[in-house]
């Protein structure tokens, strides 16, 4: 009781000294949180796919489309349930930073693909009965004031002119990892447009959603949808939602890779300077040390303060940065939401904020302590005085 | 009638250190006896050797060669864990900076070896008063140390050595860091400790007037120690 006494009061002995100390290890353990949050963010539409989702597209590239023919084909491939098609469309709403995405989808099949889009039943049938009518997220149609029955124009980037959709359903997600910041419309109402201005670029669609009935015949569906379109004019890439999406930050895996490093250097940089603190405090009391070992006390206490020390300054420090995590992501959220529309600390970030602190507790102390207990008494009580 | 066992036995005692590539000799072939009871004096220039003999007989250091036996333990022979317990049980320490750990109050540092012994939290406290009165510092067992003066420091210092109730007493330069009327008080209390409740008592000091309090005197010099003088004074 008395060590943990005199290991409380020695965390606080010198003010300055430990206050700058949690302040170094709070902004780490910010930062640390922070771009660990991000690399979620990355990652989260890889865990929110769904494992009964294939997305079928050209083999070549996504860039290029396939024909809308293709529907009922896959349709007929046993284990098949449900095919949506679409197309990104790429408007931009009043200026390129309201960036959100949006699609044309066939509006049946796509919310029956996604029930975790969830949508009143008035919404929905009010979406399918007009051909102009659009669904946005609840994230987005908050943003920009959006009601029911509001008229939006989005600019085309892909498909040119000024697209005036209605605003017919507002969706929310059924959990907090489903994106809220999606806007989409009626594949017709594209297609239609594009019968009428540009001919060639009619009857033809970005992707397939393929809904099968079970996650253990995705692999055999993919195979067989692909098959089906081999040695066509548009040979086909099927693969699992989780997949596709994958593919999407593969190509910025560069990105990520960088990000997780900075993480980890700045865990490496506060340990140096949480053993720089613990050496100077194990310095200054190697005396007090001595005459605790004097008195008979042995390794186990001396041990016990350095280390106990360490973890008092760094647990302090981590709960500080946590604590500071949360707001800091709310802000992050807010300015970059358009980007990451999940963005939120998970458990597993806070665990490893946890296990951060720990190991530069225990590793910043482990030097001082050897020292410590090293000393021989005389040497040690030499330095009193 | 027999006469009494010496409680602290030293014996052909040698201790050198290392300086660089030379091998300096601190103690050479000391062997000497100090009785239950005594109050010993132990004096000469610095760098003789005889703090290097107080920390030997207390057993914070090792010797190269020797025996050291205290009340009957030879403890030149234990190992570093059983020389801590030994410690604990057998000696005080008062030293000359006092060595008070400072974010503990006087009662705190007085209890602090009562922890490595088998006593109740209710038998500690009652100890640790009752030392703490002895030493006439009542008042200030929740003073931390840098709210107590060099002489009030000392004497918790002087409570923390004895609370155990310890075999010997080892001071090395108690008054070195005290004025004259704190050292007085100091030295006056040791040598009630030592007439009074019969402790054994080792000083280390290059102080006369210390060293007047104590009932005998011995002189190191180049790490040879001469006769024991007894003093009248007492």
């Amino acid at each position: 009781m008395l060590i943990l006494r005199i290991l409380y009061r020695n965390a606080f002995r010198n003010k300055l000294r430990t206050g700058l100390t949690v302040l170094g290890i709070t902004v780490a353990i910010l930062a640390f949180g922070l771009l660990r949050t991000l690399v979620d963010a990355w990652y989260a539409g890889v865990e929110a796919a769904s494992a009964v989702r294939l997305v079928t597209r050209n083999s070549i590239s996504l860039v290029f489309p396939l024909p809308i023919a293709y529907k009922d084909k896959i349709r007929q491939v046993p284990g098949v349930k449900v095919v949506s098609w679409g197309n990104w469309f790429g408007g931009i709403y009043i200026e390129e930073k309201n960036f959100f995405p949006n699609f044309a989808v066939e509006p049946r099949s796509y919310l029956e693909l996604y029930p975790e889009y969830i949508l009143s039943d008035d919404q929905r049938l009010a979406f399918y009965r007009d051909r102009r009518g659009f669904v946005a997220g609840k994230k987005i149609a908050g943003k920009f004031g959006w009601k029911i029955g509001n008229t939006v124009t989005l600019k085309g980037t892909i498909y040119p002119g000024d697209w005036d959709f209605v605003l017919r359903g507002i969706y929310r997600g059924k959990d907090d990892t489903i994106d809220e910041t999606q806007f989409f419309f009626h594949w017709d109402y594209l297609n239609e447009t594009m019968k009428k201005t540009v001919p060639r670029r009619a009857d033809q669609v970005g992707f397939y959603l393929v809904g099968v009935q079970s996650p253990d015949l995705a692999t055999i569906v993919a195979v067989s949808i692909d098959r089906l379109f081999k040695n066509s004019l548009a040979e086909t890439l099927t693969e699992t939602e989780k997949a596709f999406n994958l593919g999407f930050v593969a190509m910025t895996e560069a990105i990520v890779t960088a990000i997780q490093i900075v993480s980890l250097l700045v865990i490496v940089i506060i340990m140096a300077v949480v053993a720089n603190t613990m050496a100077m405090t194990t310095r200054e009391r190697i005396g007090e040390y001595a005459i605790l070992k004097t008195l008979g006390f042995g390794r186990v206490p001396i041990i016990s303060l350095i280390f106990g020390e360490s973890l008092v300054i760094t647990i302090l420090g981590c709960l500080v940065g946590i604590a500071l995590t949360f707001p800091a992501v709310t802000i992050v959220h807010h300015e970059l939401g358009t980007y990451f529309p999940i963005f939120k600390v998970e458990r597993e970030t806070l665990y490893l904020d946890f296990a951060a602190a720990l190991v530069v507790a225990i590793t910043s102390a482990i030097i001082p302590t050897r020292r410590a207990i090293r000393i021989r008494i005389a040497e040690g009580l030499r330095r009193i005085g | 009638m027999a006469e009494k066992d010496p409680i602290v036995e030293v014996r052909n005692l040698h201790k050198s250190y290392r300086r660089g590539n030379y091998i300096v000799p601190v103690l050479e072939n000391v062997s000497f006896d100090i009785q239950d009871g005594e109050f010993l004096a132990l004096m000469g220039p610095s760098g003789s050797g005889k703090s290097t003999l107080l920390n030997l007989i207390a057993g914070i250091d090792v010797a190269d060669r020797g025996t050291i036996k205290v009340g009957g333990v030879d403890i030149t022979t234990l190992d570093e864990t059983e020389l801590a317990a030994w410690r604990a049980t057998h000696v005080g320490f008062i030293f000359q900076f006092y060595n008070l750990i400072p974010v503990l109050t006087a009662f705190e540092n007085v209890a602090l070896p009562l922890h490595l012994t088998g006593l109740s939290r209710a038998e500690q406290r009652e100890h640790v008063q009752m030392t703490l009165r002895l030493v006439n510092l009542s008042h200030r067992m929740s003073h931390y140390p840098k709210e107590l003066s060099g002489g009030e420091q000392q004497r918790v210092a002087i409570a923390r050595a004895i609370v155990t109730d310890p075999t010997i007493l080892v001071a090395d330069e108690p008054t070195g860091d005290l004025d004259r009327v704190s050292a007085g008080e100091v030295l006056d209390l040791m040598e009630r400790l030592n007439r009074e409740l019969g402790r054994t008592i080792i000083m280390v000091t290059h102080d006369p007037r210390a060293a007047q309090h104590a009932r005998v005197l011995r002189h190191l010099d180049k790490g040879i120690l001469n006769n024991a003088h007894p003093q009248n004074s007492l």
